[in-house]
């Protein structure tokens, strides 16, 4: 068996890389800019049907009875379907099954769907929704944690009386005996919003009955096509192997397109198998936002302690997460949360409580991030709290504290298999942007009165563990499929989001095989071909399904050397492949093109495919203690802001911002910058304009008009540094890019605000009011100011 | 614009991509729906229905409109490109190739409309600063890249166009040769709206 320090020794020197770690265009590209590409609501089939949601009148109510009759009269109307319709499972859900694919006995939030117009054209569907006539009896409900866990409260699910979702803990050392040994303690508390994917392409999917009976499939923008079959096959009530799911090109995800789309296929799925007849759903914006889960608001409340030179001593945390009507992935976002809430520092003592709650709000699950942008902006808000409390610098009090080669995490994980790289990410942002120097020529500037626009300069770090980790089981796979003429099919469990999966996995293929990129054809992702590989999620796709690529790749060359060996009159350990040609190293001129060996192997009769698979390492967590190796492997990255501050309107203005971010090896540095420019605009929505208003459980901001995402103008320079420290488990040492871009400059938004004004802000977005007055004027989170009583 | 009562239908000609088209049409149907119901033109991509999003973006005689906005009745004798149109005689747009060539595609999904506002102003202004480009782009939502390499694009692109001089590929709207074209799809009443049944 092959340990992981063998294969980085062994990955070493081989520095010398023809397509990976080069800036390969996207293989998909060219389809993309031509209008070709084919997303979910882009399909037609011939006699295709149109289907439209009714969706809950009241956030909780009991359904009394619904009646269809006068909306099946409607002409164009095949079908009205509601849970009477299914035929299998009426729930489902990734960790309990507590969500209704048509609500029967209650509903529990507005997004709910309650019964499905299915016809002939879209507005004959939806006259027929105005006439589906559904009786409720309307029950108290809850719309914050704080309310959901008070005496008495109206209960949303009998499976969870007291309304908890779940509790994680984390137990390292005493407290008490660490508050104790500190000269200082603060205790603050900090406040995210519900915020929203906005993926510009609404969810889509369109289903198709098979021949066989019960068989179906189904197309559409759906993020885990594996999650989405096992979905609609037990709403079906059949076996795996009848349901097929082809994912389309996706308009972006971030998470986003996880259970809402398990939930979308399986009413699709449904009427198309009570039709028989293709049928057509694609949600409006204000559905998407309404419907779709949200990124989690949490309250959270710090208490940390440090020595007067420093060292910190303890941390207390205790935090709510909303996590609406379902529990979706509530479970697994906050364990990520419990794990890294501390930050990346080393803290002796920590005791940690997470709790998930069920409320009547839309509900939320996965997000870009996963639960850490909240704690993220909790810690390195903490941070310069403490730091300004013992007159330190912020960076010197993160450099003082922060996790080395050897610390031991506050899960008890001891750092010592990957290249400890938060020292180096905070240093290279921090001198990109000019911290030292701007931290102290900023100070000076505010204290001469009279200048309207000030500014300031703040950054924020993280760790990150990398993919699942004590979630759950952890492998992927891959095919590569070499043909005669020595072009190459690559099939992969995980699929493309829009993020660039496909180009990474052509690149890694190619790399291995030593063809030309250009020879690759990556398959679309289809749950009838290739083994379940895992959900897209947690920014795994390169190092897990990387790793899984390659190994294919490497079987399949294998058997190409082999052939090629005996043709060149040569042993195969004295060939290489690279850019489409096998040759003898050292006399490249006895060579064999990759397309001639194919072909040569292919009348040989050898196999030139191969199954690839990689399972992660071995991690584990004990929920009793709060203690565990909770990831394999780490990544590490600092974000540092300059903004400045219009005093007399609250506007701030992102001037310019450092992105550093270790990601092991960079397969394909274009697309790793593309993700960290993309992540710090992300990033700058959720510090300064994103928040998806809730009152009363209805969703205020339906649409882009009022949900605000950074447009053009608003972007600011970025600095992207990408910091290369090969990962012992990664493919050529690359570990992850994706969510580690979006959690970070929420918190250096709010520490550079801080730094410019004098005021600390403690709860998201960082909008007008809040930053011109200290408070949002939206009260209570519920209604408008003009709207109080 | 031709009177229509609600729900009635009437046929309307105009140009798509040089092609002259006939579409029947109700006073409610958009130019999107036209575009991608009716004449299956699927690059233009619906994403918030209101004229937020820019998604949706398509040329009306030169000029870049949402088409989720647009009355289909108003089109009628005017001319439209989409981004099907972009490429000529099987080669990509300038722009098309500085976009592939500066990563500025991700999902794609903003792709279609945000090279339709960037066409635009490179016919306007053919040598655009940063400001001009972010300003010309800034009715595109594009969640994925973060904007900077769209805008690199851009930049590259004009770079290209000025060097190859006015008549370079799709910079002008200059008709491409042959009979106005009437295509079978063309023909068919718009789809998810009136389905044949």
């Amino acid at each position: 068996m092959e340990t992981a320090r063998d294969k980085a020794v062994k990955d070493g020197p081989q520095d010398e890389f023809s397509i990976v770690r080069h800036r390969a265009k996207r293989v998909d590209a060219v389809e993309k800019v031509t209008g070709r590409a084919k997303f979910g609501a882009d399909l037609y089939f011939d006699g295709m049907l149109h289907a439209r949601m009714l969706r809950a009148r009241f956030p909780h109510a009991r359904i009394i009875r619904i009646d269809a009759s006068e909306a099946r009269k409607v002409p164009g109307v095949v079908a009205v379907i509601t849970h009477e319709d299914i035929p299998g499972a009426r729930t489902f859900g990734p960790v309990k099954r507590d969500m209704p694919v048509f609500a029967f006995d209650k509903t529990r939030y507005l997004g709910d769907g309650v019964a499905m117009v299915v016809a002939t054209t879209l507005d004959a569907a939806e006259q027929a929704l105005e006439l589906v006539r559904v009786e409720y009896d309307e029950l108290p409900a809850v719309f914050s944690p704080e309310e959901a866990l008070a005496e008495g409260a109206p209960v949303l699910h009998d499976h969870a009386p007291g309304n908890i979702v779940n509790h994680h803990k984390v137990r390292k050392g005493d407290v008490d005996a660490g508050f104790a040994a500190s000269d200082v303690v603060i205790e603050r508390e900090y406040r995210t919003q519900f915020v929203e994917h906005a993926y510009i392409e609404p969810e889509a999917a369109v289903a198709v009955p098979n021949p066989g009976e019960g068989s179906v499939t189904v197309y559409g923008s759906i993020q885990n096509p594996f999650t989405a079959r096992r979905v609609v096959a037990e709403v079906l009530g059949v076996s795996l192997n009848k349901v097929r799911i082809v994912q389309c090109a996706m308009g972006g995800s971030f998470g986003g397109k996880d259970d809402i789309m398990s939930c979308m296929c399986a009413r699709v799925a449904l009427a198309a198998l009570k039709t028989g007849r293709p049928v057509k759903m694609v949600n409006t914006r204000e559905e998407s936002i309404v419907e779709g889960y949200k990124r989690h608001p949490y309250v959270l409340k710090y208490k940390v302690g440090a020595t007067r030179d420093g060292k910190l001593q303890a941390m207390e945390i205790r935090i709510l997460a909303d996590g609406g009507a379902y529990a979706s992935m509530t479970p697994f976002v906050t364990w990520r949360s419990v794990v890294q809430a501390t930050g990346p520092y080393e803290v002796p003592n920590v005791k940690t409580d997470v709790y998930g709650v069920y409320t009547n709000n839309t509900y939320a699950g996965a997000m870009r991030g996963f639960g850490s942008p909240q704690i993220i902006f909790a810690h390195e808000s903490l941070m310069d709290e403490l730091a300004a409390e013992l007159g330190m610098d912020p960076l010197d009090l993160r450099l003082k504290n922060g996790f080395r080669s050897g610390s031991t995490t506050a899960t008890g994980q001891v750092l010592d298999d990957h290249a400890v790289s938060l020292v180096e990410v905070m240093q290279k942002a921090a001198d990109a942007i000019g911290y030292r120097e701007k931290r102290k020529a900023y100070a000076e500037a505010a204290r001469r009165a009279g200048t309207k626009k000030v500014r300031g300069v703040g950054l924020a770090a993280s760790y990150r563990g990398v993919s699942l980790g004590g979630e759950g089981v952890d492998a992927t796979g891959a095919i590569v499929s070499v043909q005669q003429d020595g072009s190459v099919y690559v099939y992969a469990g995980l699929a493309e989001n829009g993020q660039g999966l496909r180009t990474i996995f052509s690149q890694i293929a190619a790399e291995e095989l030593g063809c030309n990129l250009e020879d690759v054809v990556f398959m679309d992702t289809d749950t009838s071909l290739i083994p379940d590989g895992g959900p897209t999620v947690a920014s795994r796709s390169t190092t897990m399904g990387g790793n899984a690529v390659r190994e294919a790749a490497r079987k399949v060359r294998e058997t190409l050397l082999a052939v090629a060996g005996e043709m060149l009159g040569t042993s195969c350990e004295a060939l290489k492949a690279s850019g489409g040609r096998i040759f003898v190293a050292g006399d490249p001129g006895r060579s064999l093109s990759f397309g001639e060996v194919a072909r040569a192997a292919y009348n040989r009769g050898e196999l030139m495919a191969a199954f690839g698979w990689y399972k992660g390492p071995r991690v584990w967590w004990d929920e009793e203690h709060g203690q565990g190796r909770a990831y394999f492997t780490y990544v590490y990255g600092c974000q540092a802001a300059e903004v400045e501050v219009d005093t007399e309107t609250g506007k701030v203005r992102v001037l310019k911002v450092a992105a550093a971010h270790d990601v092991g090896r960079a397969i394909n540095p274009a697309t790793v910058e593309g993700q960290m420019y993309g992540g710090v605009a992300m990033g700058m929505g959720y510090g300064l304009l994103e928040e998806v208003e809730m009152a009363r459980g209805v969703t205020r901001t339906q649409n882009f008009d009022e949900y605000l995402i950074a447009t053009s103008m608003d972007v600011p320079e970025v600095i992207p540094i990408v910091v290369e420290n090969p990962d012992p488990y990664g493919p050529y040492g690359a570990k992850t890019i994706g969510e580690p871009t979006c959690e970070l400059l929420a918190p250096a938004i709010a520490n550079a605000v801080c730094h410019a004004t004098g005021r600390r802000i403690r709860e998201l977005p960082l909008d007008l009011e809040k930053v011109l007055l200290g408070r949002s004027l939206k009260a209570a989170r519920g209604k408008r100011g003009s709207e109080q009583a | 614009m031709r009177e229509v009562g609600p729900g009635a239908r009437t046929t309307i000609s105009f140009k798509v991509n040089g092609g002259a088209v006939e579409v029947e049409v109700s006073a409610e149907d958009r130019l999107i729906d036209v575009l991608r119901e009716g004449l299956r033109l699927t690059g233009t991509k619906e994403g918030c229905g209101i004229g937020e999003c820019g998604a949706c973006t398509v040329l009306l005689d030169g000029k870049p409109v949402n088409s989720c906005l647009v009355p289909a009745l108003q089109v009628e004798g005017r001319e439209v490109e989409t981004v099907e149109g972009l490429a000529k005689d099987g080669r990509l747009h300038p722009l098309q190739e500085a976009f592939i060539e500066h990563t500025a595609v991700q999902c794609g999904f903003c792709t279609p409309g945000m090279l339709m506002a960037a066409a635009a102003l490179l016919r306007e202004n053919p040598d655009p600063t940063r400001e001009d480009i972010a300003r010309a782009i800034s009715g595109n939502l594009c969640r994925c890249t973060g904007y900077h390499q769209i805008m690199s694009a851009i930049e590259s692109a004009a770079r290209r166009m000025r060097a190859q001089g006015p008549g370079a590929s799709g910079a002008g709207t200059s008709e491409p040769p042959g009979a106005p074209v009437v295509s079978e799809a063309s023909r068919r009443e718009i789809h998810s709206r009136d389905s044949a049944d």
